[in-house]
This record gives structure tokens, sequence and C-alpha cells, in this order.
């Protein structure tokens, strides 16, 4: 996390893609050159139904300003039904990260599809926006993990 | 191409005319198809392609009998009817048009009709 | 201590133009346990696996990561090299920083640091990567096809011809499927019969094949190359293996009057019946719902007249288990019900009839030995209304929302055969679209209306009113002159939509294959895998994946045969090693595992443990069947102990690269 004067506020984004589709998204979104910020850094799961909230808990603990999970669109989860659990689970753990005091706009869970490179852009240009406006995350940032 | 008409009627009757794959069901649905000189797949057409001033003038659109045939078998689910109902409301509501002019009240009176009614006519019917 | 290899591509200028790579190799080397950084033009050609393989036996590599392009791109490439070196394959990491890089960044020094990131993410993930073994389960060699249409025996033949065993499992007394029923087919106007009959008689000659008429599946256990499924064989009340198949039995009957679903309700057929003459195999069937001797007790006429002792009202639904290490799926496609359509008369009016039902009017063994009647008073129809897309291309709750494919093509068909063979007849089609996309079709269609004179209007037919006169009255749009026409017909043809069988969702469900809204199978991949479904072990056959004409899904038939033949030619499947496993110490036998695994992978066993204090006690806990598990980690999160972990995506590895990328 890089806070400047001079600079605007460079977030740091996690975000989890799935292998199958989202994963795919993201490197369709970049054979098509669509730009997204480097804030963004991918770290890829067989399906969205692997994130665990620790993942998520951890990420925003190390300094993470915002944390957004890909998947299958529903119904089409390589794995038949997991990206249903991700809802669920999601749902859950975001409403408790809210009243944890980290705003819904630093978390999030979008559907992209194989196919779908232009909304993987789109979506990360918007996410980043959202979180760079909320500022640094400093809730649940471990002090200690902070780098000097 | 009237824009501000055909978003007018667009939005007053809800309807995606983009739906429509023009297979002509309505058209061959309609009863009144004789009365008019556009038909209902031509009013679908004409409001897409945003040419409904020579819809208004040519008045086929009086002539629907609000049966909803075509929006019951319509197999798009575009509703043509809806849209023969806005260009109705749109007709009344343009402005500078007077459906009511107040020469034309004598002649329409009538004992048993209400004060009522000829003000709340001619605040509907004029500009 | 870890000695881990970097690897970093310049891709030429792909990578090299935006990221330093030279300088994304320095700040790689200085991680915790890389020995050795190195960048190289293109490291997926022959040279820069060289380099790979080299450094992996010159420093004695324990992991190494590539930063190149995305891992689906060349993570195999990188994989087998450093296998030929001698490393444990799933020891490889990939940083993909072309296209989730270097391809979207535009500046150097901002797309440098993520290059680097991703990279130390990467070496943080290769230091927990654990030597992985793919295990190896063997092939069952032999084919299930559920389904006996022409997509069913096309499939069957192929894999019998290879020389597998096939079951066939048809729900019906007879296979040959929609095919059977058809008189002609479009564009070369051969006999449907004479073209699908040898098949079915080669199919139940074939040694190879066995084919379960009047059978369901009713259960599917086991995963590719292991499938055990369970086939319901219904009770037919004849005995198979004695039935010859003479038909005295179905001359006596008394109970004729039950409505014959082979010519779709058209004529009446007897209680006991053989569907039709060509039926394979030529074996009767008692329907239990009309036959006076099983509702009543009284009749038994059927097996006094029985030569051979056939009859057997006793009968019972027999459920019989076998293994298989492929499973087709070809159960076709049916016309949608029209009871929706109340404006084209369907439900009031007999002749306005589907165009199936026109196949069997017109077909040499139907209801009018092939001369082609109104169904209402047996007269020569003079005047015919095709109607075109009826249930098709639809956006409301009525119809189907794709384009049944088939019916401009079948239509045109019709109204060719019948002008041809009653010249004095006319015929009018209704199109919205003439959608004629395949080899010879257009021309067929042309020939049609030119040669033929058939009456393409377009437009719709919007009502349609059954007269007194005995003529129906059709009200219809000409849209290219503005016109509403009446036209007096005597018989109206709808070109009913096409949908999936119904019993496609509940196998479905049983195969846990994927399906779309319409209930059409789902393929694993639009354009490169049509024929598989993405379960594996799983293939799709005709009309059960999109609707399709009958050389389509003969060619997707021998496709599916194919590789379900290339699956049974294996003596024993790679699995993928990336699977769950689970702790046993840990593990509390909470069953929450269990309930979210879509495959069924996960057991639970009573096993017995050596506790702390020297007693033995027996704990209920998960186990996870490698070769069934697909390794989607569901039930990694699930568990509440924490003893279930994904192999090649443990929790370890990463939360490590969380940790790497905010660092």
């Amino acid at each position: 996390m890089q806070v400047n004067e001079n600079k605007e506020f460079q977030p740091l984004i996690v975000a989890f893609c799935c292998n199958w589709c989202s994963y795919a998204g993201a490197d369709l979104s970049g054979t098509n050159r669509l730009n997204y910020p480097e804030n963004v850094k991918i770290i890829r799961v067989p399906c969205s139904c692997r994130v665990n909230p620790m993942f998520i808990l951890r990420a925003f603990q190390r300094g993470a300003d915002g944390v957004i999970l890909c998947g299958c669109h529903p119904g089409d989860c390589h794995y038949t039904s997991g990206n249903y659990f991700t809802r669920r689970r999601m749902t859950l753990l975001f409403s408790m990260l809210d009243f944890l005091g980290i705003e819904r706009g630093r978390t999030r869970v979008e559907w992209v599809s194989a196919a779908e490179g232009a909304k993987f852009a789109a979506t990360m240009n918007e996410f980043t926006e959202t979180v760079r406006k909320l500022g640094p995350n400093r809730r649940l940032e471990d002090l200690r993990c902070r780098k000097q | 191409m009237n824009n501000y008409l055909r978003e007018q009627v667009l939005l007053t009757s809800g309807v995606n005319v983009l739906k429509c794959m023009r297979c002509g069901k309505c058209t061959a649905t309609c009863p009144a198809f004789d009365e008019m000189d556009y038909h209902p797949h031509q009013f679908v057409y004409m409001v897409e392609k945003g040419d409904i001033e020579a819809l208004m003038k040519s008045g086929s659109f009086y002539k629907c009998l609000t049966c909803f045939a075509c929006v019951e078998r319509c197999p798009r689910d575009v509703e043509p009817a809806k849209i023969v109902e806005a260009i109705r409301l749109s007709e009344v509501r343009q402005q500078g048009k007077n459906h009511l002019v107040p020469d034309s009240i004598p002649d329409m009176l009538d004992e048993d009709l209400p004060q009522q009614a000829i003000v709340t006519a001619f605040r509907k019917y004029t500009k | 201590m870890q000695r881990i290899g970097v690897f970093v591509c310049h891709c030429g200028t792909n990578i090299a133009a935006t990221v330093d790579v030279k300088a994304v190799a320095e700040a790689l080397g200085h991680e915790p346990g890389v020995v050795i950084s190195q960048d190289y033009q293109y490291m997926c050609s022959e040279s820069g696996q060289n380099l790979v393989k080299d450094a992996i036996k010159e420093h004695n590599l324990s992991g190494i990561v590539v930063c190149s392009c995305s891992p689906r791109m060349h993570e195999n490439t990188f994989r087998k090299a450093a296998a030929a070196a001698g490393l444990n394959p799933y020891l490889v990491e990939i940083a993909n920083i072309r296209e989730q890089c270097s391809w979207i960044h535009r500046e150097i020094a901002t797309a440098t640091e993520k290059a680097i990131v991703l990279g130390k993410a990467a070496v943080a993930k290769v230091h927990l990567n654990a030597p992985l073994t793919a295990g190896e389960s063997p092939v069952v060699k032999r084919a299930l096809v559920i389904g006996g249409g022409i997509a069913g025996i096309q499939t069957a033949l192929d894999i019998a011809e290879a020389g597998f065993d096939v079951d066939i499992v048809e729900k019906e007394p007879t296979i040959g499927g929609k095919m059977a029923q058809i008189d002609k087919t479009f564009p070369t106007l051969d006999c449907a019969a004479c073209i699908l009959t040898p098949k079915m008689v080669e199919a139940a000659q074939n040694e190879k094949i066995h084919i379960h008429s009047y059978s369901e599946v009713a259960d599917v256990k086991g995963f590719v190359g292991n499938f055990t499924v369970t086939i319901r064989k219904k009770a037919r009340f004849v005995d198979e293996t004695k039935c010859t198949g003479c038909g005295l039995c179905t001359e006596k009957c008394p109970m004729k009057k039950v409505p014959n679903e082979f010519n779709l309700g058209l004529d009446n057929r007897t209680a006991v019946y053989i569907p039709f003459a060509q039926a394979v195999p030529k074996v009767a069937a008692i329907d239990p719902n009309y036959c006076l001797m099983l509702k009543n007790g009284k009749c038994g006429i059927c097996s006094k007249v029985c030569s051979v002792g056939a009859i057997d009202y006793k009968q019972q639904d027999r459920l019989i288990e076998e293994k298989y290490g492929a499973i087709v799926v070809a159960t076709g496609f049916n016309p949608i019900k029209l009871d929706r359509y109340d404006e084209f008369a369907y439900n009031t009016c007999p002749d306005v009839v589907t165009s199936l039902e026109l196949e069997r009017l017109m077909n040499a063994a139907g209801p009018n030995g092939g001369t082609l009647l109104r169904p209402s008073d047996k007269t020569h129809p003079h005047k015919i209304v095709f109607v075109q897309c009826v249930g098709s291309r639809c956006d409301d709750s009525k119809g189907k929302s794709y384009c049944s494919k088939i019916c401009c093509m079948y239509t045109a068909k019709h109204a060719m055969l019948i002008r041809e063979k009653y010249p004095d007849t006319e015929v009018y089609v209704f199109y919205i679209d003439v959608r004629a996309p395949g080899k010879n079709f257009d021309e067929f269609y042309r020939r049609a209306v030119e040669q033929y004179n058939v009456h393409y209007i377009k437009g719709m037919v919007g009502k349609v009113t059954p007269l007194s006169s005995g003529k129906i009255d059709v009200q219809a749009s000409d849209l290219l002159s503005n016109e509403q026409l009446h036209i007096d017909a005597d018989m109206v043809v709808l070109a009913a939509a096409i949908e999936p069988d119904k019993s496609a969702r509940p196998l479905a469900t049983m195969l846990t294959t994927q399906m779309d809204t319409n209930d059409f199978f789902t393929e694993a991949h639009p354009k490169l895998r049509p024929v598989e479904s993405a379960t594996a072990g799983i293939f799709l056959s005709g009309a059960c994946q999109g609707p399709k004409d009958i050389p389509e899904t003969v060619a997707q038939a021998s496709a599916a045969a194919a590789k379900a033949i290339g699956l049974l030619c294996k003596n024993s499947i790679t699995c993928n090693p990336c699977v769950a496993h689970s702790d046993e110490l840990m593990c509390n036998g909470c069953s929450a595992c269990e309930k979210v695994c879509p495959y069924g992978a996960i057991t639970y066993q009573d096993k017995e443990f050596r506790m702390p204090d020297k007693t033995t006690a027996v704990r209920r806990v998960a186990s996870v069947n490698p070769a069934v598990c697909q390794g989607c980690g569901a039930c990694t999160v699930a568990c509440p102990s924490g003893a279930m972990d994904l192999n090649g995506f443990s929790n370890s590895q990463i939360m490590a690269e969380v940790d790497a990328i905010c660092k």
C-alpha cells in the first residue's frame, strides 16, 4: 500500500479467479489488450468454491484494500454446483465483514465466463475505482504486517 | 425520425420493439386489419424507425379494437397493442394540438351532461 | 532446504516490451530458496526447455517457477520438460506475466513491479508444492448407449465394430426412435425405413450389441472407466426369449381400441402389440393399462393362441446391474405439446395436424396405407396450409427460444411430396425465414418453389377456424404484399418445435452432467469438444445435445463412438492428482464435506486409531476416492476442522500466495 501526498492512492486488490471461467476470462482480456489497473493481482484457484473465507480475511489482514472473487456464471460451474456454494458463503462473509467495518465496496463476487474478457476488464476497472474512493483499509489491517 | 416521440412511445408502452422478429403474426391475427392503412407489424417497425408522425397522421391506430389478440399471440412477447395505446396517449398529450376547441362546445352540450365533465374534458384535450 | 529455479521468458517482445525481464529475474533471484534465476527469449522453445532441463540437473532443483504466458497455454509444456529432467511435474509453477501483466499494462515501471509480485507469489507457492503422482484406475471394456434411435444405433454399431461390447437401453418396446416414424428424408427423398431398418437388424444381429428394449436407466454410480448402472427392464408380460414375433396374439386380442402411439394416436392397436412390422426386437408386449386379463383377470386369449407359451401375465419389472467404462447419451427429442396454442385449433380440429402426424398419414405403413386423407372424413385434401415456427424462436412462456432447425427442410419435403403425388393439391407454406444452411438444402427448398410450385408466403398464420362446411379458415398475413389472407384450407400442418425427451433431465441428474435451460445436454466445449459432456466418460450423441437433422445426428453419433472407443481402448486412465484428501487425525466425522461433494467422491469409514493414551478407538473419518474427485475444493471450505485439503491448491499454498502479494 502506498499513500503518497502527490500521488493518487494505489489500492492493493487481490482477485481470486476460478481456473475454468474467470481465469480464462482474465487471459482473454489480456489477449484482447483490454487494460485494467496493475493494482489487481490474480490468484488462480480450481473453482470459486475453493476460496476459503480464511484467505479473504488473511488478505485484509496483510494489507489488501479490496478482494474480488470471480467464478463461472451460476449454472455454468465446471464442477456443477461450486459457485452456488461460493454465493452463499460469500453472502454471509461479506455481511460479517461489513459488520466489522470492511465496507461492502471492498468485497465483491462477480461471475465472469471464459468469453467475457471485456467484462473482466470493466469489472476490475470499476472495482479498483470503488476501492480507491474508499481509501486504504485500516480496519482489519495488522500493523505488524505493514510494509515499511 | 422523431426521437422525442419515439422515446415517449417506448417509455409509456414499456415495449421493446427490438424483440420483434418480423413474423407478422400480429397482423395475421388482427380483426381490424381491413380498416387500417398501416398494420400492427408496421406499427412496431415504424416505432423502431422513429417514424411516428406518419403513423399518427394515418389514424390507423384509432381503428385498433384493443382486443389484445396480437399481445396474446406474439411469439416474442412484443405486445403491439400496448404500442397502439401509447401512440394514442402521445397524440393526446402532444403540445399545440387542441382536440377540443371552445367553438365546438355548444354543439356538444347536453342538458344531462355534468358541467364537471366539460371542464375535465377541456383540461384533458386542450393544450 | 528448497532449491528453486526461476525462468523468466521474454516471449519475443510480448513480455519484454512492457516488463523489464532482466530486473524481474534479478529481483526474484534474491527470494529465499531461489538458487538460479534466468531470462530467455522463448522459454517454451526447444532450447528454452533445454535451459530449464539443464538447470534442474545442474543445480539439483527442487522446484521451478516459469514467468511466462498463461498456465492454460504452456503449463503442460514445462511440466513435461521438468518430468524429462527427473523433477516431479507438479513442482512447476507458472507466473502469468503475459496475459495478466505485459499485455494489459503500458508503463514499464508498474508492469515490472507487478511481474515481480506475481513471480514472488509463484515462488512462495512452489515452496509448498508437494510431488504428486497421478493415480490410475482401470477401464471396464463395455459401453452403454442410452436411447435406441438412429443416434444410439449408429454409436452402438461403431463401438461394436471396434470390438467392444455395447448395451443399448431403449425405453420403448423397439429400437428405431423417431426416424422409424418418418416417411422420407430430405434432401434426397429416400425412404427412411429403407435406410434405418437394415441398421436396426444389423444392431440386433451383432453379437457385441445387447439390446435392452422396454427398459430404463434406474441408477448410475461410479466414474469414468468404471460406471455401475442399474437398468430397469419393465415387465412386458411376454418372454423375450420365447416370443417369435409371429403376431398371432395381436390378431386375436379382443381389446382393439388402444390408441397406437407409433402412429401418434391416428389409429388403434390391440392391447398385446408389436409396435410396427420391422420392430427390433420383434417381440410382442402387453399394455397393462388396456389388457383385460391384467386388469380384470378375464380373457387370456393371447396365452391360449401363443404356440410357444411366451405370454407370462405374472412378469414383474426386473433390475439388472452392469458395469461400463463409457456411457453415451442418445435420448433424442419429441415435438412439443401444442395444448397452449388455441389459435391453431389443434385440440379442436382433427384436420389440424403436426408434421410428425403428417409423416404417419403419408407413410405406406401408416393409418391410411400411404394415401393422404383428412383424418376427419377420410377425403383428399385439396388445399393444405403449412405453418412454420410453431413454438420455435419464441420469447413467451409457451414456446422455445431456439430455432428447431429441421422444420424448414421437412416442410419443404412435405410440400414437395404432396405436390408430386397429388398435383391437384394447392400447398401454402407460411414462413418467417427459410433456414436452409445444409448441403443441397437451399437447392432443395428452391426446387419446392420453382419446380413444384409450392406457394411460399412470408408471414404467419394468426388464427385457424374450423368451419361447419368441413373447411378450415386460415387467417394469415402476407407481409410482402401487406395483406391479410383468408385461405379455405382442407388441412393445416403445424411445424411444432422440438424439445429434448422428458427422460433427459432425471438422467442428467443421475449422470451428473450439465444441461442448459432448455434441457439439452451441454457439451464440454461448444466448438472443440462437441460430443463430450463436461463429466468424464459421458458422451453425447444426437438431438439430446441440440436440434439436429439425420446426417448431423449420425455424424455426431459416430464422433461420440470414436471418443468412447478412445476411452475403452485404454487399460487404465490417469487421474488428476490435484484432488482432495483428508487428514484422518483431524477429521471429526461430521459429514459436511460429503454433503457438498458434487461427485459423491467422499465416503465415511470407521477406522481404528491408536489414541495418545495408548488405547484404541474406532472413529468415523472421511476418505476421498481420488478417481472420482475432480478437485473443485468445495469440501475444503466446508470442513470445520480443517482436515480436508486439496493437492496442488492447498490452504497453505494459497495463503502463501496471498501473503506474497500483500507483502
